[in-house]
């Protein structure tokens, strides 16, 4: 290791947002063929420190040296040149240009009167064969997988010349196997010769494929360490800054049947099929986890509990009855409790007060509005009850929810939805770049839901977060859904196996043996 | 009967590219803003302040192609002022491009009456000539109607191929196409997406200020207040129509000339059925009808209307 | 350059805005009117004498407001929804022609009833104007502002036709101008010898109960959600296509009331000129206004002095009136940039 390059050298970098310290004087150094595992939450200053990298942003104070060479700060073109290169967790990609357009970007003189594609698509294909990437550059963004999209931003890097590459959550939306194979290519990568970080969460990964590990915590590096020298545990402690507040599940107690979907199948206008011939039953008392890789339907079963699309065949039952219309007021009516996937896209409305917000699902009754006439007091009344109920931190209830913190605004659905004490709860993605803190909230909130008689859907990509919460695991691939599963009876290998489209290696459950 | 001979004429033809001119510019100039993702609604009153712009430069003894240059640079200097608002500062491209219409229509209209405070009669000036093309030119038909133009016609032909090159033959136009896709996409590549919006912008305001250059150099030989008369709108459904891209933009601009140079000459023969109103309604009533029918298809770009923050997700 | 979010507005902030807006519009126009070869401060002097200077003069505003409070109005209900009503004009002719048509021999009744009767069929036309865009755009994604845009030229040709053609009034000597309303149809001057008129009233009372809707009811409520956010309120149960077709109706039947009050109160028949563009100085009275209806009632008066103050004093410098237009664009665009420093900060790096 000795005499390898130093590749990055960050020198004591700040940078404040008023009065918050978002980078509190980060020194990061960085070796040719090292790959380096960059740990914390979310507010941890992951991003900030990367945007500053990047040139987005400029730092308060610090040095950045790339290869030897002081790097101006404030340029992505700067950054970019000096060998920096990033896939980030959400593609830059344009869906509707073709993969050779996305690569090309912006590497040829802006005055020039001709693109050389030619000698792109000779570059492009030895990229391909030297690091076994797979991805064909004539084809369109929009129909190429998540992970061939990942290889897509690699190549955008390498084509660049790229020494240092940082990825941005790379994992999130793979499967375990997918995973794997990103991380060969990377350590292939460092076998040529340039160094890696990887920003993650996930300690597992960590200490999987990282050579060196650094946890940011509050702004400030917190622990440095060599991976083999360390464990999940420490890690753990170390990004959370203390103990991992503890979920306790108390053992399933399944009751009378709440939900059943029968053989349905929806399309698209285009007659493209979203969910095919699926079947689920959900019972009073069960956390029903939905895994899968994202795009497989899950947005659409979501959407379809929610009341938001109407099945083309097949029946959905909610206590029994079948459900003829699909609207979001009949699910609500029928006890639906809805936690959506983005929160504050279709959650909240930002502009609107905090108040105003939680009112969205019932300002038609009584008491919140009477003859068409909205009743404040009730409304406030109400907000207060549920803003100290679960804990919803927010500047009271006429100030406006969009400057509400990620948490909070969760928090804040959660007590919408879960005040109307609904039988059947969908959450998809309800602890999504939460804070360990407010995972941990929203894992007992759904806990304690389910142990009171509701029957709970949670929808993720963390199969993590399924083994915490969820009392039987179905896989979801292409529109469809595998048998329930124990997660005793099954590993995080297997389901991410099943992810992938190979059902086999599951032990599913019989009904009769859940009743029982 | 009629119309089938009316398609036979050549001077119908002749109309209808002359016609479809300033229509051919504004739809590349709106397409130009639209591919980098911001919608200028300050079209129509950019084709007006052009058509003040050329008119008064060659009034007051300019030459007309420095008109020309000099049309365009007022309607660029509006297309700057429309992205410093939409682009840099985000507001709504709505309401900013109706605000950038009415500002450029009165202050044309202002310093117009400024200018002449005692005209009484439009003053004319001596507008472009037809210019014929050495060879081209003698093609029978096709070459009185397509090389026998006035020049800034055949301007604009060759605007349409200019633009289709640079939109898909060099890294410029990759870029801001990119823009009107997914600007992260451009600003992650090191590239700047306020400077390739502004850019884009300024030149196709510019497009569109010579289209209305030619309503008073060519078209017509004097200005008269209000004469651009809704063109701008009908360039915005046209820009839809073509699914943003030139060829079709130019297909689509000759087709609408088409149906206007014919709902003239129908009118003049047959004014007695019909009133004229609902003749002059037929450009309005089409633009509403191409809107209604590329509804279902027309891919927009991803990232059209959508103000870019930098550093944001 | 950036923009960073201020964390609270005060009172102060949301005040200066249409403060700075006209301050800035001033001084475009001071600029212009030095470059003409005039004084400003002499400007300013015979602008203000103009507009509010005397009894006349103030009338005069007033009258002028009246169709700027009903054209801003519709644009402010409808750009809370994220409608572009751009239709306005079109609305307010469309309201004209029917109140043309029941008011000027077809129906007969006094006045109490007749006036209603009017407005109230003014409001369906314009409302139903709105209503093909707004279908259009609801199940086609149309553009609206494209298609109302569109709307305006259609709707003045027909007009043209009319006032031309079948409407045409052979009392009138040529001109083209359609018959005047019966006198029952007639809105009585609220001042005497002056041409205001009590369509002022009418659209004070417009304006508190747009902002009781708006403010008090699950109406108003649905209409705010909906603007700010269609795919949240699509989420929880909000039916988004009717409440912006309620919306659509409310706009438009609010654009063609301006038509019905223009006519019966002002000119009394239909003509060409009944409005100088009033649909789109109310986009501009509506923005000045930040949307709030009570706020569009002194930005209409703000609008109606910026043209009868510009009218008077550029006749007596010999001044374009043109330079009213351009006061009006400008303060459109100032507010919205000040309206944006409400909110954000500019931060240079």
């Amino acid at each position: 290791m000795q005499d390898k390059q130093l590749l990055l050298d960050i020198q004591g970098i700040t940078k404040r947002f008023g009065n918050l310290v978002a980078n509190d004087r980060i020194g990061l150094q960085l070796q040719e063929g090292e790959i380096l595992a960059l740990l914390g939450e979310n507010g941890a200053g992951k991003t900030t420190l990367m945007n500053i990298l990047f040139g987005h942003y400029v730092a308060d104070e610090g040095s950045i040296t790339v290869s030897g060479i002081p790097l101006q700060p404030g340029s992505p073109r700067e950054a970019l040149k000096a060998g920096l290169g990033m896939v980030h967790q959400h593609f830059t990609l344009a869906e509707n240009m073709t993969v050779l357009d996305n690569i090309m970007l912006g590497t040829e003189s802006m005055f020039s009167f001709g693109r050389k594609d030619g000698r792109a698509r000779e570059k492009i294909r030895r990229l391909c064969d030297q690091y076994e990437l797979d991805v064909d550059h004539r084809s369109l963004v929009k129909h190429l997988s998540v992970g061939q999209r990942q290889r897509v931003e690699i190549l955008k890097a390498l084509y660049r010349d790229t020494r240092i590459l940082i990825l941005d959550e790379p994992t999130a939306v793979l499967t375990p196997q997918e995973s794997d194979h990103l991380f060969a290519t990377l350590q292939l990568l460092v076998e040529k010769g340039l160094a890696v970080i990887f920003i993650t969460h996930k300690l597992r990964e960590v200490v999987a494929a990282s050579d060196r590990c650094v946890v940011l915590r509050h702004g400030r590096v917190t622990y440095t360490s060599v991976t083999a020298e360390t464990s999940i545990d420490v890690l753990a402690r170390e990004m959370v800054g203390g103990e991992i507040p503890e979920v306790r599940r108390p053992p399933v107690q399944s009751g009378a049947n709440l939900l059943k979907l029968d053989t349905i199948t929806v399309s698209d206008p285009h007659h493209y099929t979203l969910l095919d011939n699926l079947s689920l039953t959900v019972n009073s008392g069960e956390i029903i986890g939905i895994a899968g890789v994202s795009g497989n339907g899950q947005t659409h079963l979501a959407d379809l509990i929610s009341g938001l699309i109407t099945p083309n065949s097949g029946t959905l039952c909610l206590h029994g009855s079948e459900v003829k219309k699909f609207s979001p007021q009949d699910m609500i009516h029928h006890g639906v409790g809805r936690i959506p996937e983005d929160r504050t896209g279709t959650g909240l409305i930002g502009d609107m007060t905090v108040k105003e917000n939680l009112a969205l699902e019932n300002y038609t009754r009584s008491p919140f509005s009477r003859f068409g006439l909205l009743n404040f007091k009730a409304l406030s009344h109400r907000t207060r009850e549920i803003t100290s109920c679960y804990d919803v931190r927010c500047g009271g209830p006429d100030s406006a929810a969009r400057n509400m913190s990620g948490g909070n605004m969760q928090k804040l659905i959660l007590g919408r939805v879960l005040s109307e004490n609904p039988t059947v709860i969908i959450a998809n993605q309800p602890t999504w770049g939460l804070d360990v803190g407010a995972t941990a909230f929203v894992h007992r909130q759904l806990i304690e839901a389910s142990r009171n008689g509701a029957g709970v859907i949670v929808i993720s990509e963390d199969l993590d977060e399924l083994f915490t919460v969820a009392d039987f695991i179905h896989v979801m691939y292409k529109g469809t859904l595998s048998e329930r599963i124990r997660p005793a009876d099954t590993s995080a290998r297997d389901l991410g196996l099943a992810m992938s489209g190979q059902r086999s290696v599951l032990h599913s459950v019989s009904l009769k043996e859940v009743q029982s | 009967m009629d119309i089938l001979h009316l398609l036979l004429e050549t001077g119908f033809w002749v109309a209808t590219v002359r016609m479809a001119t300033p229509l051919i510019f504004g739809t590349l100039g709106e397409l130009i803003c639209e591919r980098a993702g911001v919608l200028n609604l300050g079209i129509e009153g950019i084709m007006a302040a052009g058509c003040m712009a050329g008119w008064t430069w060659v009034y007051f003894g300019g030459d007309l192609w420095t008109g020309i240059v000099f049309a365009a640079f007022i309607g660029a200097m509006f297309g700057l002022l429309h992205s410093l608002f939409t682009v840099h500062l985000g507001l709504s491209q709505h309401v900013t491009g109706l605000g950038i219409t009415m500002l450029a229509s009165a202050l044309s209209s202002f310093i117009f009456r400024m200018l002449l405070p005692s005209a009484t009669t439009p003053p004319k000036i001596v507008p472009f000539a037809p210019v014929k093309i050495p060879v081209l030119g003698d093609i029978p038909v096709l070459g009185e109607i397509l090389f026998y133009q006035s020049p800034v016609t055949l301007l604009a032909f060759l605007a349409v191929i200019g633009v289709a090159w640079f939109l898909y033959k060099t890294p410029a136009g990759l870029a801001l196409c990119m823009t009107g896709e997914n600007p992260m996409a451009v600003e992650s590549q090191g590239l700047s997406v306020f400077a390739i919006r502004t850019l884009a912008v300024m030149a196709g305001s510019a497009l569109m200020a010579i289209g209305g250059a030619f309503l008073t150099m060519s078209a017509f030989d004097a200005y008269y207040i209000g004469m651009v008369n809704g063109r701008g709108w009908i360039c915005i459904a046209l820009v839809v129509f073509s699914s943003w891209k030139p060829g079709k933009a130019l297909l689509g601009a000759v087709l609408f000339a088409a149906f206007d140079a014919m709902q003239m000459r129908v009118q003049q023969q047959a004014s007695m059925v019909v009133p004229y109103q609902f003749y002059l309604m037929m450009p309005y009533v089409f633009s509403i009808l191409a809107l209604i029918i590329m509804s279902r298809r027309s891919a927009y770009p991803k990232a059209l209307l959508i103000p870019f923050r930098k550093g944001e997700r | 350059m950036r923009l960073e979010p201020r964390e609270n507005i005060s009172l102060l902030h949301r005040a200066m805005v249409p403060v700075g807006a006209a301050l800035v519009a001033l001084l475009v126009c001071s600029v212009l009117i030095v470059w003409a070869g005039a004084s400003p401060f002499e400007a300013l002097l015979l602008f203000i004498k103009g507009s509010v200077g005397s009894k006349f003069a103030v009338s005069e505003t007033l009258t002028r407001t009246i169709p700027l409070i009903f054209t801003g109005l519709a644009a402010a209900v409808a750009f809370r929804a994220k409608l572009w009503n751009i239709g306005a004009e079109g609305q307010l002719y469309a309201g004209a022609c029917i109140a043309t048509w029941l008011g000027t021999g077809l129906i007969d009744l006094p006045g109490w009833l007749m006036l209603p009767l009017l407005f109230a069929a003014g409001a369906v036309a314009g409302g139903l104007l709105l209503l093909g865009p707004t279908m259009l755009k609801n199940w086609l994604a149309v553009d609206e502002v494209v298609t109302t845009l569109l709307l305006n030229f259609i709707v003045l040709l027909f007009v043209n036709w009319l006032v031309f053609g079948p409407w045409k009034d052979p009392m009138a000597m040529g001109w083209p101008q359609a018959a005047p309303v019966v006198d029952s149809a007639i809105l009585e001057p609220l001042i005497a010898k002056t041409r205001l008129h009590w369509g002022l009233v009418i659209g004070l009372v417009a304006a508190l109960c747009v902002w009781l809707v708006m403010r008090y009811t699950t109406w108003g409520y649905e209409i705010r959600a909906v603007g700010c956010n269609r795919k949240a309120s699509t989420f929880v149960g909000i039916p988004v296509n009717s409440v912006i077709i309620r919306t659509a109706l409310i706009s438009g039947g609010l654009a063609g009331c301006a038509g019905v009050s223009e006519l019966c109160g002002l000119k009394g028949y239909l003509t060409l000129d009944l409005s100088p563009g009033f649909g789109y100085s109310g986009i501009v009275v509506a923005m000045l206004a930040a949307l709030h209806p009570i706020g569009v009632v002194f930005s209409a008066l703000f609008i109606a002095m910026l043209s009868i103050g510009a009218d008077s004093m550029s006749r007596s410098l010999n001044i374009s009136n043109y330079i009213a237009d351009v006061a009006t664009a400008v303060s459109l665009l100032a507010v919205l940039v000040s309206m944006l420093l409400t909110r954000y900060r500019i931060r240079w790096r």
